[in-house]
């Protein structure tokens, strides 16, 4: 599904954030990228969406080379990527009925097939019944889960999710990873960046430790990886 | 993407303008009344034209030739030579006024008539009016003509009624580059005022443009709200417009008539035609989304979602 093949990538201020990065993710694959903050992490993940180009090496996405993808082209690209992020980047003056649909509504979709999918996705969240609430109505732990209903809503093979739980409490960043894990049981790739031990610890089937822009340690075991970054 | 659900997507895009610029008024109003100045304007002065124009009569078919004969020539004589004036081609009419009914109208109208009973004998020639065709009415035709009458003989003078007509299409023709020059000037008033108003309206939306592009929406999909703000903003520009030129219609309408009563003519000052308001709303709608197409080309792509 992502394949990074000696990926370097240098911010236009000079910081190397990424330096000969290599690794794959199968397709169904639940992959944790850890690491300190500033090791590369985010950028990994925006390098998934196209939300920024290496300098060096290759990205491929579902088999496609992000490099060869034309500007008019990356915006189906995305559709097919949900994306979550730490500060879940609602739309605070919308409802959440139409945060969820937003996925659904630029890739026009009709309006029944939005209405039957925005209420799946809010179902499998446990938010059915929040639709005409504001965003900022919500805990934040909702508001988080209003943010992974977005990035499912359009059923992508490929899940990313920066800090997901970054500002949940340990109770609902564990109720927010039996969520992602439940996306990868029914066939989602899913790349989550954490450094959040605990969790990586417990639902991680591979870990990618990122230090400094290099990859530190690449596991299907999460143990050896995680306590030779400790 | 099927007809109706692409139909339903602008549907969905136009209702969210429209929903937009309802939540602030105000704002909205001052925009539309800027754009309704601009195009108000133009439009006026083109109602002023088209009135001045139907106002002086049509004139291309109605630039006589006064053929004055010599005072000696007899009435018969006068009335063979209108004869052989109305066989000339480029003749469409000639009406021969005789110096007897000369004197008689003279005095009717010219206010002398106490002092013309005291002449002892008539002092008027006999008259040719002479009406050329309309396709012979352009000056060279005219003066051709003239050539031609003040080589007869009979002939005293030739003169020609077109100079004032001349110079009025002549001032007409000044006012209708001057209207041009206006709409083409405000015309770009217009564009700069939606651009900038959609430009602002992007910087206010720009976490929503983020989020969009980042669950994959297309620029086109995110230009299109943007560009019917700025159709919404042209068409109600010019709508206001309309009512603007209707009110001043309306407040200009009895004084001009009474002008028109006091130069004994029974003018009506007419409205924009259905022409001339179709020109309009179609110019207002069109300058409106070239406007925010131009501000959102620049703007939008300036913006890329930020992880």
């Amino acid at each position: 599904m992502i394949t990074f093949d000696r990926v370097s990538k240098r911010y236009p201020n000079g910081r190397d954030a990424l330096s000969n990065v290599s690794f794959s993710v199968h397709t169904g694959e639940m992959m944790f990228l850890t690491g300190r903050s500033g090791a590369g992490k985010s950028t990994v993940l925006k390098l998934i969406a196209l939300l920024e180009r290496p300098t060096r090496g290759a990205v491929l996405v579902g088999g496609r080379n992000t490099q060869s993808l034309k500007a008019r082209h990356i915006a189906a690209f995305r559709r097919r990527i949900g994306v979550v992020f730490q500060d879940h980047k609602l739309l605070a003056d919308r409802p959440v009925y139409d945060n969820v649909a937003l996925p659904l509504a630029v890739a026009a979709t009709p309006l029944k097939e939005i209405d039957r999918r925005v209420r799946a996705a809010l179902d499998q969240v446990g938010l059915l019944g929040k639709e005409q609430a504001l965003p900022l109505e919500l805990s934040v732990g909702e508001q988080q889960r209003v943010g992974i209903a977005r990035a499912v809503v359009s059923k992508p093979p490929l899940l990313i999710a920066d800090e997901p739980t970054g500002n949940l409490d340990p109770d609902l960043s564990l109720e927010v990873m039996r969520l992602f894990r439940r996306f990868q049981d029914v066939g989602v790739t899913v790349v989550i960046a954490s450094h959040d031990h605990h969790l990586v610890h417990e639902f991680a089937q591979r870990v990618i430790v990122l230090e400094d822009g290099h990859v530190q340690g690449d596991a299907a075991d999460p143990l050896p990886s995680v306590l030779a970054y400790r | 993407m099927s007809v109706a659900v692409a139909g339903g997507r602008h549907l969905q895009a136009l209702l969210g303008s429209l929903g937009r610029l309802a939540r602030s008024p105000l704002a909205t109003l001052l925009t539309l009344l800027v754009i309704a100045l601009a195009l108000a304007l133009p439009t006026a002065l083109r109602l002023f034209v088209t009135n001045a124009q139907a106002a002086t009569g049509n004139f291309a078919n109605a630039v006589d030739l006064s053929v004055f004969l010599k005072t000696d020539v007899p009435l018969v004589k006068a009335q063979q030579l209108a004869q052989a004036a109305q066989r000339r081609h480029e003749v469409a009419s000639v009406t021969l006024i005789p110096a007897d009914k000369g004197l008689e109208d003279f005095k009717t109208y010219s206010g002398f008539g106490d002092a013309i009973v005291a002449l002892k004998e008539n002092p008027l020639p006999h008259v040719l009016h002479v009406r050329p065709r309309a396709e012979n009415s352009s000056a060279p035709a005219l003066e051709a003509l003239r050539s031609y009458f003040t080589a007869w003989p009979e002939v005293e003078l030739v003169q020609v009624d077109s100079e004032w007509v001349m110079r009025f299409n002549a001032i007409l023709e000044v006012l209708r580059r001057l209207l041009l020059l206006a709409a083409l000037l405000l015309g770009i008033g217009v564009l700069a005022v939606v651009g900038n108003t959609i430009r602002l309206e992007i910087g206010a939306r720009r976490a929503e443009i983020e989020v969009t592009k980042l669950v994959g929406g297309s620029n086109a999909f995110v230009r299109r709200p943007f560009l019917y703000t700025g159709v919404l903003y042209g068409l109600g520009g010019a709508l206001l417009a309309w009512a603007i030129i209707a009110i001043a219609v309306t407040v200009l309408a009895e004084p001009v008539a009474t002008l028109a009563r006091l130069y004994g003519s029974r003018y009506l000052l007419s409205g924009p035609s259905a022409a001339d308001v179709g020109t309009l709303l179609g110019a207002g709608a069109a300058l409106g989304w070239l406007g925010a197409w131009i501000s959102a080309a620049r703007h939008l792509r300036s913006i890329e979602p930020r992880a």
